[in-house]
């Protein structure tokens, strides 16, 4: 796990390219992260966020080049990013629903396996559950059973079960009660504070504009705008486009 | 996998749908009928595992599967007089001879999976069936080609005695048969559900894709739930072997197609819904063997074993098509 220096980004996509057929989701993007950031990508329904997220994390097929700590990774397969330091929390959370709340937990640790990480695994757990009460009631229980605030938590604390340097989060509001979102973003909060560089994606701007420092306004696949959270919340046309003013 | 679901229901109807009680001349014919079901049945289990393992990952039935057998039993034959000849001890030459056939069905496993299934990962399901079928004729032609049309004699290993357990006879062989397959079984079931390996391949099965988020190489899983199956599939073929003392390039077929039906009567993918349901149907086969006569009044004979696993099939199709302790809605996200 080679650190960035601190000129360099933790994270710099340049020219992204997604397309599905001839319909290109993705157009040309650049942009960077800065390792110990919060940054958000902003935008509607469809504007690509998704797929952009997915394509860092290998899991379609993407044009353009992507440095993550130095080193080109574009060409690595989905499954050799987590021990490079970078975890994604799909949309939809993607919990494994048949196999239990620690089965999930200790999937997310699944490349830290050397017998000398043991330890610093059980109690990566612990902190999971102290990070997140309710996973530690329902610990032995299939992860299918859980309500859909809990597969999130259950989804981000897998994550992070994988000491992830950069964490990618795609939507982690969608469909949670408000309370839900508030425990949910507090999470996100504390991980940041923690020293976990993340990149959200969200569809709630105010929300995302809020925990974030700096942000990315994405539309029909091509970043428009960027500056910090505090200027796109006082933008005008962020603030008639995603904040309903 | 698992989903808990206790099929006493289930298992009730079995029970009352099992030959009348007046028909049941003795308690002893009856007991006989279950020890020879429950080892025909260890031996369907051991196949129908290695269908199951890799349809809960791939979604994909290995129709191959019951060649691989066949294979592995005839190359435990081969290396069985081979090393007979050797003047080894029966006992050694039992173990050296499966070690070496599961050696080459694992080799014959994971070639399968190469060059018929993998370039079609992505094609429609259809397509690896088809692929799956040419294998199995392949497999079967090139057996064909290297042993001969003729039935070959399996070598005694193991004594020829038997125990008398009441008024049953239980040989040696059914007991090592019994004793291999529910060991075996046991050991994989603990993998699956209680090993870092495990916990991969059920995530893999659920989804491959999240699974890679996690560090998981599908294509490992993969191969390696090949390579389970296909060392199960030697056992299988070894034992088979030696409880009919006969081996030869067909038997493949029908055992294989009965290990499916087993897998699917007890819910394919789910692993010991692979056991519950080859073990249910060797002794449905056995019981159904033998009072069929009594049954028909002497109209039909022994000879018609093979029936019941299809209707067998055939209801479980109709009735319950997820199987025993299968899952009642789709199972794949």
């Amino acid at each position: 796990m080679a650190a960035a220096t601190d000129h360099q980004p933790l994270l710099n996509v340049a020219n992204l390219q997604v397309r599905y057929g001839s319909i290109m989701a993705v157009k040309d993007i650049s942009f960077c992260v800065t390792a110990g950031e919060l940054v958000c990508l902003i935008g509607a329904n469809g504007a690509g966020k998704t797929s952009t997220l997915k394509a860092l994390a290998r899991m379609i097929p993407a044009g353009g080049e992507i440095h993550y700590a130095g080193q080109r990774i574009d060409g690595l397969p989905a499954y050799a990013l987590i021990s490079q330091g970078l975890a994604l929390v799909p949309e939809g959370r993607g919990v494994f629903s048949r196999l239990t709340v620690a089965e999930n937990l200790a999937m997310g640790a699944y490349h830290r396996h050397r017998p000398d990480e043991r330890a610093a695994v059980q109690e990566d757990e612990a902190r999971m559950y102290v990070l997140f009460p309710r996973l530690a009631e329902r610990r032995r229980q299939l992860a299918g059973t859980l309500s859909g605030g809990e597969q999130q938590m259950l989804a981000i604390g897998r994550a992070l079960m994988g000491k992830p340097q950069l964490l990618l989060l795609d939507e982690p509001s969608m469909g949670l009660a408000p309370l839900l979102v508030q425990t949910v973003f507090d999470a996100i909060r504390s991980v940041a504070q923690s020293g976990v560089t993340i990149l959200l994606v969200e569809q709630n701007a105010r929300l995302a504009l809020t925990v974030c420092s700096r942000g990315y306004v994405m539309e029909s696949g091509a970043i428009t705008l960027t500056d910090s959270a505090e200027n796109l919340l006082a933008d005008p046309r962020v603030r008639a486009a995603y904040l309903g003013e | 996998m698992v989903v808990p679901y206790k099929p006493y229901g289930q298992l009730a109807l079995l029970v009352l749908c099992l030959p009348p009680y007046r028909i049941i001349r003795g308690v002893d014919i009856f007991l006989q009928q279950v020890a020879n079901g429950l080892t025909l049945g260890s031996i369907y289990a051991l196949v129908a595992l290695g269908y199951t393992l890799v349809y809960g990952i791939l979604g994909l039935i290995n129709f191959a599967h019951g060649e691989v057998v066949m294979v592995g039993a005839l190359t435990a034959l081969a290396a069985s007089k081979f090393l007979l000849a050797a003047a080894l001890p029966p006992a050694v030459v039992f173990v050296l001879a499966f070690l070496l056939a599961a050696a080459v069905c694992m080799a014959l496993g994971i070639v399968i999976e190469r060059i018929a299934y993998r370039p079609l990962r992505n094609a429609p399901r259809l397509a690896p069936l088809i692929t799956a079928i040419g294998v199995s004729i392949i497999l079967q032609q090139l057996a064909m080609m290297l042993w001969g049309r003729s039935y070959h004699a399996m070598p005694q290993l193991l004594p020829e005695m038997a125990f008398a357990l009441g008024g049953v006879q239980i040989t040696v062989i059914q007991l090592v048969i019994i004793g291999v397959a529910g060991l075996t079984m046991a050991a994989l079931l603990v993998l699956v559900n209680r090993t870092r390996l495990g916990r991969a391949m059920r995530a893999t099965a659920e989804s491959p894709s999240i699974a890679a988020l996690m560090g998981v190489d599908a294509n490992r899983i993969i191969v390696l739930a090949f390579l389970i199956g296909s060392a199960l599939a030697a056992l299988a073929g070894m034992l088979v072997a030696s409880n009919y003392g006969i081996a030869h390039y067909n038997m493949g077929f029908m055992l294989g197609l009965k290990a499916f039906t087993a897998a699917v009567l007890g819910g394919i993918g789910n692993l010991a819904g692979a056991v519950v349901g080859g073990l249910l149907l060797g002794v449905i086969e056995a019981l159904g063997a033998g009072y069929i006569g009594d049954l028909t009044g002497g109209v039909l004979g022994s000879q018609y074993q093979d029936v019941f696993a299809f209707f067998v099939l055939i209801g479980v199709l109709v009735l319950r098509p997820a199987g025993l302790l299968g899952e009642r809605v789709a199972e794949r996200a």
